[in-house]
């Protein structure tokens, strides 16, 4: 059993590190899955289905393939039920993007077109037009009952009945979903945009039926994915596709539209509830009657009553299915929806009680570390500045604060193999199968090496994001990836500064237990006068060199973590723009492997939450089933005019590594939402809270 | 993408010459160039303007006149020095346009001849009345960014933030055409859709707009540009109002009051700039004012949020002039 150095030992270990790849990235040397260029490369270019609901009776593609350029056509099934605008049909490569296009429409599909529902309350209406042939629209859940709900209510002292709900949001990665893939004979490189390498190169090989070391998955840097790319969904299997029957590498990546229509969203979530309390500030009792809508067959699915003790509760869920494109995961699947419920939910009951939010919220917290955030982060936004009689207050330019919470894993798990390889020119390579999502586990592993071996994170090679070496590691999701390779990385790094401190003992006549490393320098732990460099140490090494392995330690990761956010806005009641003024974010991980990217994870979950609670919104039209906004124009996400001043308090609570990733997006929604209430007392159980809705609401409130 | 001509003619009368059916015109192309991405223009012939020597130019001419090219970018026009001394009203309006890099490509004249951002009509697969097709569907469907004054059968707003400003600033146009050219006020230059579902001013086939003219305004003239947007940059006005008034002593002596973003045409309220002309700007006028500029307002179902944010967007220009007015007396 291992453990990390304590911040006092730590050289680089939780320090400020630069990513590694930032100068590449910032000057366009990086190379992405966009920028890879082959010899003789096709471009591809997907059919999708212009109706939201459409059975296909045949596809006639021969007027595509006559088409100069031209150099593969492939259908996805003859017989598929498109049940979304969107759904792919067919694909074509050809010499260029342009011509790919023009051939895409020149393919002639015949359909059957169906009736369609792309929203949740009708689709739940009896008769209304069926999503699946053999299912109905609405997929029952189980109903979950503890306590007694009657008896709670009938001692409550405040009621509260409400319906709380939030809007689809897509991914929007920076880097479209796509891949490149070349074929030789019988095996495949493929350069992927993808969170998970090795997920890839199983999901490929087995759709080829392949051997697994015949599919080599290459991702060097990736823009995004936000839990919406974990395989090569429909559009890798046909890259892949149309480059073995063109015999030519194919280049296939999704444009904007597409990415809006067919590779994942965050579902929808709609809870009834009803909640009581007792006089003394005790959640009692909900009764939930929970749905959402992850799509024509993706899952809705939302944790309640989330972090807080309710002894009384009766809830059952609903996923609805409607023609539209199907949720894949997104940064904390589910969680910034159940956040955001309950912490409206919670401030509602607070103020029906007269209690301080705030005071509520401790009182039926069970957790430890939340209550310590709470403290450091009321201080740190003036929480006594709040409005106590929010609906009473003057103006029309006002200000106030508001509060969520979350909670997370990230843990980590086994299922990566690292090696770490000293060379005796001092050259020390650190190999994974992991990728660089973007939260920057790069330099993360860096910093492992270079804290186990006494350099600098700069003076390790890392090499991640590619199959090829067969060292296999999991999918970046659930925020596990630091957790789960960086544990790896250190026993591996462990066991080669063993034996380069074995070579060096034998070396300078002592014992190698009495040797340590730092500043680039192997020295005698008690004579610090008696050291080698770092290449002369390895320079001993001649024609041979250290390679080790490294092992999966439970003891170096811990899962579970705890947020708070605290959010002060202006609303301007004249024009309805909500003006976030500042965030402050409070959250544990655990070991702090890189401040800076850590904070910098913090900072995006802040500003992701906060476009979601403000302004992003997948918005369909009824009539036709066609998504309205699926462009960067009428799909609004926020801009960096948009942002208040962020505050992130990192509340290191022990020094086990914990994943980051997802988190700090789940309290934001809600804290922006009961700033909003605190501030004008309009209350808005719905996101986003547009400009529109705060004049509606407010002319209602003064009607 | 359909195949095109691409010629750049070097003076405007080769120019005029190229114009005919199927012909369009290339100034900035931040507009031109999404709408032919999206199949929405298919112009056989694209004329690019750029090479046309002093199109891009902008001067005062000694009639008291600024004249901007057509051509000049956005940037230029917000830097220009005669601009921050006669017409600060223009910069604000400048600031909230888009982003700097589209400013830096975006012309003058191509901002005033720009096609609406209805989500409908930008939309490849709704065919709208605008995109020759039928009927309307903003009617019945997602309204909340349309028309509030001026929609028939279509609801589009124009979706300018320049616009207003030059219009209240009494700006004009000229256009030229291979036999005569003329100067119209940016008044008459825009068209609504009783007068034209297809077209959203009055240039023909055979026209180029070629320069905007503004005066000098009156002494002691105010002027500024509000902007609701849902986001700070890169977005259209939900609604917006260019103020300009001008006093003597306490007496408003000249008031031009054009909103934008609630109208298919930049949306001059005259009913308004009468009441105010004559009288102090005191905060009950004011709120007249506000109350008057609604007046014919004539919401659709998800839009009557904009009749609030127009009241409340004209009572802060109003206050604006008001303290700038006590201001300049101290």
């Amino acid at each position: 059993m291992s453990s990390w150095p304590s911040a006092q030992e730590a050289k680089v270990l939780g320090k400020r590190v630069t990513r590694l790849s930032g100068v590449d990235k910032v000057t366009g040397r990086a190379k992405y899955t966009y920028d890879i260029r082959l010899p003789g490369l096709l471009y591809g270019k997907i059919l999708r289905c212009p109706y939201a609901s459409a059975k296909i009776l045949s596809v006639d593609t021969s007027k595509a393939e006559a088409l100069p350029g031209v150099r593969a056509v492939v259908v996805v099934d003859e017989n598929k039920t498109c049940r979304f605008v969107g759904d792919e049909v067919a694909a074509v490569a050809a010499t260029s993007t342009d011509i790919a296009e023009d051939a895409i429409r020149l393919i002639e599909v015949e359909y059957d077109i169906g009736n369609y529902v792309v929203d949740e309350q009708t689709s739940m209406k009896p008769g209304a037009p069926k999503v699946h042939e053999d299912r109905e629209n609405v997929r029952p859940g189980g109903v979950n009952e503890q306590g007694s709900i009657d008896d709670a209510f009938a001692e409550a002292a405040v009621t509260l009945e409400a319906t709380y709900s939030t809007q689809v949001q897509t991914h929007m990665c920076l880097e479209t979903h796509g891949h490149v893939v070349e074929w030789d004979g019988e095996s495949m490189t493929v350069w992927a945009s993808t969170q998970a390498v090795f997920g890839v190169r199983g999901s490929l090989a087995d759709h080829f039926e392949l051997p697994a070391d015949q599919v080599r998955v290459i991702t060097e840097h990736m823009g995004g994915g936000f839990g919406s790319k974990f395989g090569p969904g429909v559009e890798g299997v046909l890259a892949a596709r149309l480059a073995k029957e063109a015999e030519a590498p194919v280049k296939l990546m999704l444009d904007r539209k597409e990415e809006f229509l067919a590779v994942g969203n965050r579902p929808s979530a709609i809870a009834e509830i009803r909640a009581a309390a007792s006089k003394d500030g005790r959640l009692l009792a909900m009764d939930m009657k929970t749905y959402g809508t992850g799509g024509a067959s993706g899952g809705a699915g939302f944790p309640l009553p989330y972090v807080y003790t309710v002894n009384n509760r009766r809830r059952q869920h609903s996923d609805v299915f409607i023609n539209a494109g199907n949720a894949r995961a997104m940064r904390a699947p589910g969680h910034p929806q159940a956040s955001f419920i309950m912490e409206s939910m919670m401030d509602e009951l607070a103020y029906e009680l007269g209690m301080d939010p705030l005071e509520f919220r401790r009182r039926n917290d069970p957790n430890e570390v939340r209550q310590g955030q709470y403290t450091v982060g009321a201080r740190e936004i003036g929480w006594h500045r709040r409005n106590r009689n929010p609906r009473e207050m003057k103006g029309t330019l006002r200000r106030g604060i508001g509060m969520g919470c979350g909670l997370w894993g990230g843990g980590g798990g086994k299922g990566t193999q690292a090696r770490c390889t000293i060379h005796s020119d001092g050259t020390v390579e650190v190999v994974t199968g992991t990728q660089d999502l973007g939260t920057g586990i790069r330099t993360a592993i860096a910093i492992v090496a270079a804290e186990g071996l006494g350099l600098a994170p700069e003076q390790i090679h890392v090499r991640i994001g590619d199959s090829q070496p067969g060292l296999p590691s999991g999918g970046s999701g659930g925020s596990t990836t630091t957790a789960s390779v960086t544990p790896v990385i250190k026993t591996a790094v462990d066991k080669a500064r063993v034996q380069l401190l074995q070579w060096v003992a034998e070396e300078m006549e002592v014992e190698a237990t009495a040797l340590t490393v730092g500043d680039g320098k192997i020295f005698l732990a008690d004579d610090l006068s008696r050291n080698l460099s770092w290449k002369e140490a390895t320079s001993l090494l001649g024609t041979d060199m250290i390679v080790t392995e490294g092992e999966w330690d439970s003891n170096l990761r811990q899962s579970g973590v705890a947020g708070v956010q605290f959010a002060e806005v202006e609303v301007d009641l004249q024009t309805g723009q909500i003006q976030p003024i500042r965030i402050v974010a409070v959250q544990d991980c655990g070991l702090v492997v890189n401040r800076l990217t850590a904070e910098s994870q913090v900072y995006s979950g802040v500003i992701q939450g906060l476009s979601w609670a403000l302004l992003e919104d997948r918005i369909m039209d009824p009539s036709t089933g066609l998504m309205i906004n699926p462009d960067m124009e009428y799909y609004k996400v926020t801009g960096s005019l948009d942002m208040p001043d962020i505050q992130v308090i990192m509340y290191d609570t022990h020094r086990k590594v914990t994943g980051l990733g997802e988190p700090p997006v789940i309290p934001t929604a809600g804290a922006i939402a009961n700033a909003v209430f605190n501030a004008t007392g309009l209350r808005f159980r719905s996101i986003p809270i547009t400009p529109d809705k705060v004049l509606t609401a407010y002319k209602e409130a003064n009607a | 993408m359909k195949t095109f001509e691409y010629i750049t003619p070097e003076t405007i009368d080769e120019a005029l010459e190229l114009l005919g059916e199927g012909a369009q015109i290339l100034a900035g192309g931040t507009d031109l160039l999404g709408e032919m991405k999206r199949g929405l223009a298919t112009p056989k012939r694209l004329i690019n303007l750029k090479g046309i020597q002093g199109l891009a130019d902008i001067r005062s001419i000694p009639d008291g006149f600024l004249t901007i090219g057509s051509l000049a970018t956005l940037s230029h026009l917000a830097e220009h020095p005669l601009v921050a001394q006669h017409y600060p009203l223009l910069i604000e309006a400048l600031q909230r346009t888009a982003s700097p890099q589209i400013r830096n490509i975006a012309t003058v004249g191509g901002n005033l001849c720009q096609r609406p951002r209805c989500w409908y009509y930008r939309h490849s697969a709704f065919p709208c009345i605008r995109k020759h097709g039928e009927g309307c569907f903003a009617m019945g469907g997602q309204d909340r960014y349309h028309a509030i004054f001026g929609g028939h059968r279509c609801f589009i707003v124009h979706p300018s933030d320049l616009a207003p400003a030059l219009m209240a600033l009494d700006a004009e146009v000229r256009i030229a055409h291979a036999d005569d050219s003329r100067i119209v006020p940016l008044t008459d230059f825009f068209v609504g859709p009783r007068d034209s579902l297809t077209q959203e001013n009055i240039l023909t086939r055979q026209e180029i707009l070629t320069a905007i003219r503004i005066p000098v305004p009156p002494d002691n003239a105010y002027g500024t540009y509000l902007k609701v947007s849902e986001r700070k940059a890169t977005d259209f006005a939900l609604a917006s109002v260019a103020v300009s008034i001008a006093w003597l002593d306490t007496q408003v002596t000249h008031a031009r009051v054009v909103l934008g973003g609630v109208a298919p045409v930049p949306w001059r309220v005259k009913q308004v700039e009468e009441m105010l002309i004559g009288d102090e700007l005191s905060g009950k006028r004011i709120e007249r004012a506000c109350e008057r500029a609604v007046d014919d307002a004539t919401p659709l179902r998800h839009n009557r949020y904009k009749v609030a944010l127009v009241k409340g967007l004209l009572r802060k220009a109003l206050h604006a002039a008001h303290r700038s007015r006590e201001k300049g007396e101290k």
